[in-house]
């Protein structure tokens, strides 16, 4: 397939900060084609959130962006914010992590759906609040019509949630990036909004980017997946290649910190000890050995770059092939 | 360090990546050192303490001296000039810094001490107490300074602690409802529930959580409280309600000179160029503070 | 709401009563108002001062002078000034109207320039422009508002000497109006007060344009950070857009209440500016009848700027819930 809508290659984010240089994204190059759904798992800070943020060009002005995000081919990098506005919500949309934070609280749901209508296309406002109607009732908020005039501390974090789907719905995008959708939810209310996605995805046919660091989520809803750390990522591959056949050994110490029902025997979970580097004044070599059981002088030496392990599978460790067949409590024990 | 890295125990090893603990005060100095306008504010505000005191101790005249050069422009010998009767201006202004300062870090000692009692006490027990304490702020925040200063200067005598106490007082009702609604969003906080929920008492919860948590808002609070209080003192003292003759305070001197503006003009600026010189270095360390306990606060550098 | 409304003016009953009556009770014990008249030269009849102490009720111990003040207010009558040609409720709404006149321009002024500067650095936050409008913001809260309006007299008097004719003036330096116009028609009437009104409107607008300025800067740097203004640019709405109807629609809701608190506070707090001026406002009331021991217009003063700072704060209370939908009273 060539039909590759968005591209971003080697994509770097630095922050300076009286501390010192912050580099939260550290080239980072992924391919988004069409109607598929990528997976980006990774801890807090491993740079999942920027990189995102940085494609749109939404990163506070300090921000240092270098590399290239394409879209259909056209450079986005560079771009003003009067010309970006033209691809933000049109072509590709966001929904972010937080739902109570992200509705301005002084204007009433409906009034925000259709102003991202408007921000597109040259309707009237009746025109604009009949697709914001549509939008409500296609992401299954009950009471729809009422819900409209309903400011956005009168829903539950739920209810907010699908309307900040229904506005990434709104000019039907290509490609629809969703930051953490159900982090800030509770479970029950998780698994309605996957489906209000699942539903928006389906209403639009847009790609999805699906941002979590919840690996349940990424096995229900992509179809590729790319595991981010310190800002690299550091395993890509179909969810099938990274979830069963995991190269690198933090996939697999994340897999293996996940309880899982389908378990034969009795097995423990094993957790991976330690907590990420700071992403300031970064060390040489691979961010991961401090926590990696099979560390030696070389990862110390030298960063692992992203080795091919398979068909569409890559993994960055200097040790992937003692990886193969292994289990997580062999190597974390 | 490497040989560590390949055992498989690496606890030691976790150090090297993370960030060096920091104490909590260390990281609130570090961060108000890194303020420069608020580094260099401090050390002005410590020079003008030094100056005021040791200047005064050390100058050829005394405030109260009167030299036989009256009306005279700054010279070498009187470097601020001379008043109408023949004062030497800058043992005058250099008075006038030193009860002008005292009176105001009086008043923020006061005024924080009284209203963090007042606002802990209202905010933790609630209800009725609450009710009864806020009305008492509305009605002393009602109160007119000019007032009291004035009823009170008889019983006083004018003393620059009468004064002190009157702002104090007068203003402590404001901090009263800040620190209370700070220890209202902290009452509800898991923390303090936890607390209560292990039997601790009103009194250990109110020592060991609630003050330790409300330092924040209240030093940056107690710092803007010296420059409210030296801009209520000069004003009281300008209109005659405050420090009196004999006595010298900044407002007293802007005050004597308003007459004089065109024909003695240094006795109208130097005062203010004080009062000014105060209140901007106070507000400045104010604000270096301010960022310095907001932990969400990181400066992002230009 | 009306319901809220009502409860809290009903609160604030008690909180005038309480306050009027430490105010009185330590005005009352702290002098004589006959003083001036014991003093004179030659000396005042005794039965005159003892007619005055009679009509000023200074026969009766305060307390029960505080409750004859109290049946008086009742019957709508302020009470005898110490001045007997002067009128109390006439004096202190004569006094008000002028007050207000400073208070509302200087605050309009001061108003405009506030959003204006504290939404610009905002927006161009560690610009020269902010560092600018940071610095003004700064300098014009340390300095004593006394002083600023010394200085602004000072420099109205030298600009109305520049062109070497003493009788012509571009600034009036004293007073709220002329005492005597040459031509009383209502457009130099106008004239007049207006030019009276420059040089202290603009002294009091430049202290209260200082924390404004600083508090919208803040208010819209907090707004401009919120993850709804991300989601509103990721919708794709053009930065102005953003900004006009998202950051700066929201970010102003916290200064209007200000503005409303303030608002009250300047009622009492421009006696400095009044009397520098010369004008015979809320401020000189309060100042004269504090020095001379007029304890029954010191408390009209008291009701008059005590119920303006009750009612601004409620009306403060109210729009936050007119303006922020999250907020309700019942």
């Amino acid at each position: 397939m060539t039909d590759v809508l968005l591209e971003v290659e080697d994509l770097t984010v630095d922050f300076p900060t009286d501390d010192g240089v912050v580099t939260a994204v550290r080239g980072v190059s992924y391919t988004l084609r069409r109607g598929e759904s990528l997976g980006i798992v990774g801890e807090s800070g491993s740079g999942k959130s920027v990189t995102s943020l940085a494609v749109l060009g939404l990163l506070p002005r300090t921000a240092r962006v270098s590399g290239s995000v394409r879209f259909g081919g056209k450079e986005l990098l560079g771009r003003g914010d009067n010309e970006m506005s033209q691809f933000r919500g049109r072509k590709i949309a966001m929904i972010f992590q937080d739902p109570l934070a992200s509705l301005n609280p002084v204007y009433t749901v409906g009034n925000q759906i259709s102003e991202a209508v408007l921000a597109h296309n040259d309707v009237g406002k009746d025109v604009a609040n009949k697709r914001a109607l549509d939008l409500l009732e296609t992401v299954g908020i009950p009471h729809a019509k009422q819900r409209m005039d309903a400011y956005p501390h009168e829903l539950s974090g739920g209810m907010k949630q699908r309307v900040v789907i229904a506005i990434a719905m709104a000019n039907n995008p290509d490609v629809i990036i969703a930051d953490e959708p159900t982090t800030a939810l509770d479970v029950t209310v998780q698994a309605q909004v996957l489906e209000a996605l699942e539903t928006a995805r389906e209403a639009t046919g847009a790609a999805l980017v699906l941002i979590t660091h919840d690996l349940g989520v990424i096995a229900g809803h992509a179809d590729r997946v790319g595991v981010m750390y310190a800002g690299r990522l550091v395993e890509t591959g179909t969810v099938d290649d990274v979830f069963y056949k995991p190269r690198m050994p933090y996939t697999l110490g994340l897999l293996g910190s996940l309880p899982r029902i389908d378990a034969k025997t009795h097995e423990r979970l094993t957790p991976i000890s330690g907590a990420p580097p700071s992403l300031l004044n970064m060390p040489s070599g691979c961010p991961f050995r401090a926590r990696c059981p099979l560390a030696t002088e070389l990862c110390a030496e030298q960063e692992p770059q992203l080795f091919g392990v398979g068909q569409g599978h890559s993994a960055a460790c200097h040790f992937h092939e003692r990886l193969i067949d292994a289990q997580p409590r062999e190597i974390f024990n | 360090m490497t040989k560590q890295l390949e055992t498989v125990n690496k606890a030691d090893t976790v150090a090297e990546f993370t960030v060096k603990e920091r104490s909590q005060l260390r990281i609130i100095v570090t961060r108000f050192l890194r303020h420069r306008l608020a580094v260099a504010s401090l050390i002005t505000f410590l020079l003008l303490i030094v100056v005021a005191y040791g200047g005064a101790a050390l100058w050829k005249y005394a405030y109260t001296d009167i030299t036989p050069d009256n009306s005279q422009p700054p010279s070498l010998a009187h470097p601020f000039g001379t008043d109408g009767i023949g004062h030497d201006n800058l043992a005058q202004v250099l008075r006038g810094l030193q009860q002008s300062i005292k009176i105001a870090l009086m008043v923020a000692l006061i005024a924080t001490v009284i209203g963090t009692t007042w606002g802990a006490t209202a905010g933790y027990f609630g209800r009725r107490v609450d009710n009864l304490l806020m009305r008492l702020a509305d009605v002393v925040i009602i109160l007119p300074a000019i007032a009291v200063a004035a009823a009170l200067a008889s019983v006083g005598q004018g003393s620059w602690f009468t004064i002190a106490l009157i702002i104090g007082v007068l203003a402590s009702a404001s901090v009263s409802r800040v620190i209370r609604g700070v220890v209202l969003s902290l009452r509800e906080q898991d923390f303090i529930e936890a607390a209560r929920a292990l039997g601790a008492s009103d009194f250990r919860i109110i020592a060991r959580h609630l003050v330790p948590n409300t330092m924040g808002p209240l030093i940056v609070n107690a710092t803007i409280l010296v420059a409210v209080g030296i801009l209520a003192e000069t004003a009281l003292s300008f209109l005659g309600f405050g420090v009196r003759e004999p006595d010298v305070s900044l407002g007293l001197l802007i005050n004597q000179a308003e007459g004089a503006v065109r024909t003695r003009p240094w006795l109208f600026y130097s005062p203010g160029v004080f009062i000014i010189l105060i209140a901007l270095s106070i507000n400045f360390i104010g604000d270096g503070l301010r960022d310095a306990f907001d932990p969400r606060q990181t400066r992002v550098r230009q | 709401m009306i319901a809220y409304a009502i409860r809290r003016l009903l609160i604030s009953i008690p909180v005038l009563i309480v306050s009027s009556f430490l105010v009185f009770a330590m005005i009352a014990n702290s002098g004589d108002p006959l003083e001036a008249l014991r003093v004179t030269n030659p000396p005042t009849p005794p039965e005159t001062i003892a007619l005055e102490a009679k009509r000023l009720y200074l026969d009766l111990p305060w307390y029960e002078r505080y409750w004859v003040w109290m049946n008086n207010l009742w019957h709508g009558e302020f009470g005898p000034s110490v001045n007997v040609r002067e009128n109390i409720n006439t004096e202190v709404w004569t006094r008000l109207g002028v007050t207000l006149r400073l208070v509302l321009v200087a605050m309009l002024l001061a108003l405009i320039l506030a959003i204006v500067a504290g939404v610009t650095a905002a927006v161009k936050q560690y610009s020269k422009t902010d560092y600018t409008v940071t610095f003004f913001g700064f300098l014009f809260l340390a300095t004593p508002t006394f002083w600023l309006a010394i200085l602004l007299k000072e420099a109205g008097i030298t600009l109305n000497q520049i062109d070497g004719d003493p009788e012509s003036r571009m600034f009036y330096t004293y007073g709220d109006r002329s005492v005597f116009l040459d031509d009383p028609t209502w457009w130099n009437k106008f004239t007049d007060v207006a030019g009276h009104m420059i040089l202290p409107t603009v002294s009091l607008a430049l202290i209260t344009f200082a924390s404004w300025s600083r508090f919208q800067r803040s208010s819209m740097l907090e707004v401009l950070g919120s993850d709804y203004i991300r989601l509103a640019r990721a919708k794709g709405l053009r930065w102005r857009k953003v900004l006009t109807k998202h950051a700066l629609r929201t970010a102003l809701i916290p200064l209007t209440t200000v503005t409303a608190i303030d608002f009250a506070g300047l009622i009492g707090g421009a006696v400095i500016t009044e009397t520098i001026f010369g004008w015979a406002g809320m401020g000189q009331y309060l100042i004269d009848s504090v020095t001379t021991r007029d304890v029954y217009a010191l408390m009209a003063w008291l009701l008059v700027a005590g119920a303006i700072v009750v009612l601004f704060n409620l009306i403060a209370d109210l729009l936050y819930g007119v303006l922020d939908p999250r907020i309700r009273h019942d």
